[in-house]
């Protein structure tokens, strides 16, 4: 590990937080202003966090802030080890192990709406898992390797060759950043029929180490979009910028659905699609290196 | 400072008629907008900062009013809106009624009217901030309040 490699750590765990809470704020705005108000300032969720850092911390088990810090610290391994460009597919199960952190620590807290939050984030997983294996499968195929160095350093992008797990991608994107029509593990603070869902009970700087997990979660979603136009950093940069504000205006124009309807949708057309795609490479044998 | 500029209010209904609640509501609507100041209006008292308590509290929900304010952490503010939470308003000589909030749980703003605008409410909000404020700063903590039974009124 030489100085280098000291100084990208450095910088992804302290510039991916600001880059999270800036995202997160520019969505609070946008979706004020998408309904007509004025809406709160850019660095709101940065105030948000300061003041939970500073409130009480009251627990109802001693275990249920271990889950939270489990949560945020596979988030940024999983972060570093995309940003180190390692292998895709441990990427994806890193961070399967923080989703499940949540989903525990949501569980372990026994208040019903947290149970019944944990329960339908579970379904969220079961409906984009296959489709981000299928994601490290077309880079298999297309690179050789499931090690993301070759991604890079290919001379056509990721896009060309996988247009429909694209789509597919866009819609994963907009389940694991709970966004509407699939927001229903963590209720959005507008409706309330869950309380908080799977952060019910959380409080102070557990929920403010939820929030900070959050942010790189953010940059590290968008960061899988980013490998679709990895070969120009520019243009992979403006099309991760642009699925995120896509998923802001869909969580804006659309309703809450069942998780059934997702499970059926993500199950059929997302998978299906992915798998057309998946079989289109296998056939047509092209490779990117 | 950090408090003042993300305000996260519960809103509990002990007893009352819904005009205050509609008023409570109003103040998120683009109209007047109080998630500018960075008001939410959150769902579990776990992650409240602000209490926000309508209707003149009864025998049946004293103890939910108890409860909920036991769950949130300090520094905690309560605001009481509308005459029914401050004193009991035209129900106050009720023979199920206990009357204002401040009867039950320590208040530290009130918002009278019945019902107040959404003016009046906002209004409250921003005086309960400096408020919050002066109990981080003097460490100030919420007593716990004692859950009993079912009260029963001693003039029944």
């Amino acid at each position: 590990m030489n100085m280098n490699d000291v100084l990208t750590v450095v910088l992804v765990l302290i510039g991916a937080p600001i880059l999270g809470c800036l995202a997160s704020g520019i969505d609070r705005r946008i979706t004020a202003r998408l309904q007509g108000r004025v809406g709160p300032p850019i660095l709101q969720p940065y105030y948000d966090v300061k003041k939970l850092l500073s409130k009480d911390n009251m627990i109802v088990n001693p275990s249920q802030n271990f889950y939270v810090i489990v949560y945020l610290f596979f988030i940024i391994l999983s972060l570093l080890m995309l940003v180190f460009k390692e292998d895709i597919l441990m990427i994806i199960f890193v961070y399967t192990v923080a989703s499940l952190a949540l989903i525990v620590g949501g569980m372990s807290t026994g208040s019903p709406y947290a149970r019944v939050g944990s329960s339908r984030e579970i379904m969220a997983i079961l409906a984009y898992e296959p489709i981000l294996i299928l994601y490290a499968l077309a880079i298999y195929l297309l690179t050789g390797t499931f090690n993301l160095s070759k991604l890079v350093n290919a001379s056509t992008p990721l896009l060309v060759y996988t247009p429909l797990i694209f789509i597919a991608m866009i819609v994963v994107l907009n389940i694991k950043l709970k966004k509407s029509p699939f927001d229903y593990s963590t209720s959005h603070h507008g409706h309330q029929e869950l309380v908080k869902g799977m952060t019910t009970e959380y409080s102070g700087p557990g929920f403010a180490g939820i929030e900070i997990a959050h942010f790189y979660e953010y940059v590290f979603l968008t960061g899988l979009i980013f490998l679709f136009w990895a070969v120009n950093p520019l243009i992979g940069l403006l099309i991760s910028i642009a699925a995120y504000l896509l998923v802001i205006v869909i969580d804006n124009i659309t309703a809450r659905v069942y998780w059934q309807w997702m499970l059926k949708m993500s199950w059929s057309v997302l998978l299906i699609i992915s798998i057309i795609n998946i079989a289109l490479l296998y056939a047509s044998k092209v490779t990117m290196v | 400072m950090s408090l003042a500029k993300s305000p996260w209010i519960i809103h509990v209904n002990v007893n009352s008629c819904n005009g205050c609640d509609i008023e409570v509501v109003a103040c998120l609507t683009p109209l007047y907008d109080a998630e500018r100041f960075g008001v939410l209006n959150i769902g579990t008292p776990k992650q409240a900062d602000i209490m926000v308590v309508t209707g003149s509290v009864n025998y049946k929900n004293v103890n939910v009013l108890k409860n909920i304010y036991n769950q949130i952490p300090d520094p905690k503010v309560v605001l009481a809106v509308g005459a029914c939470a401050s004193t009991g308003g035209i129900f106050h000589n009720c023979y199920n009624v206990i009357g204002g909030v401040d009867q039950v749980i320590p208040v530290d703003a009130y918002v009278p009217g019945c019902c107040p605008r959404p003016e009046a409410i906002l209004d409250g909000v921003v005086a309960a901030l400096s408020i919050l404020e002066d109990k981080k700063k003097g460490n100030i903590k919420g007593k716990e309040v004692k859950l009993k039974g079912n009260e029963v009124p001693s003039n029944a």
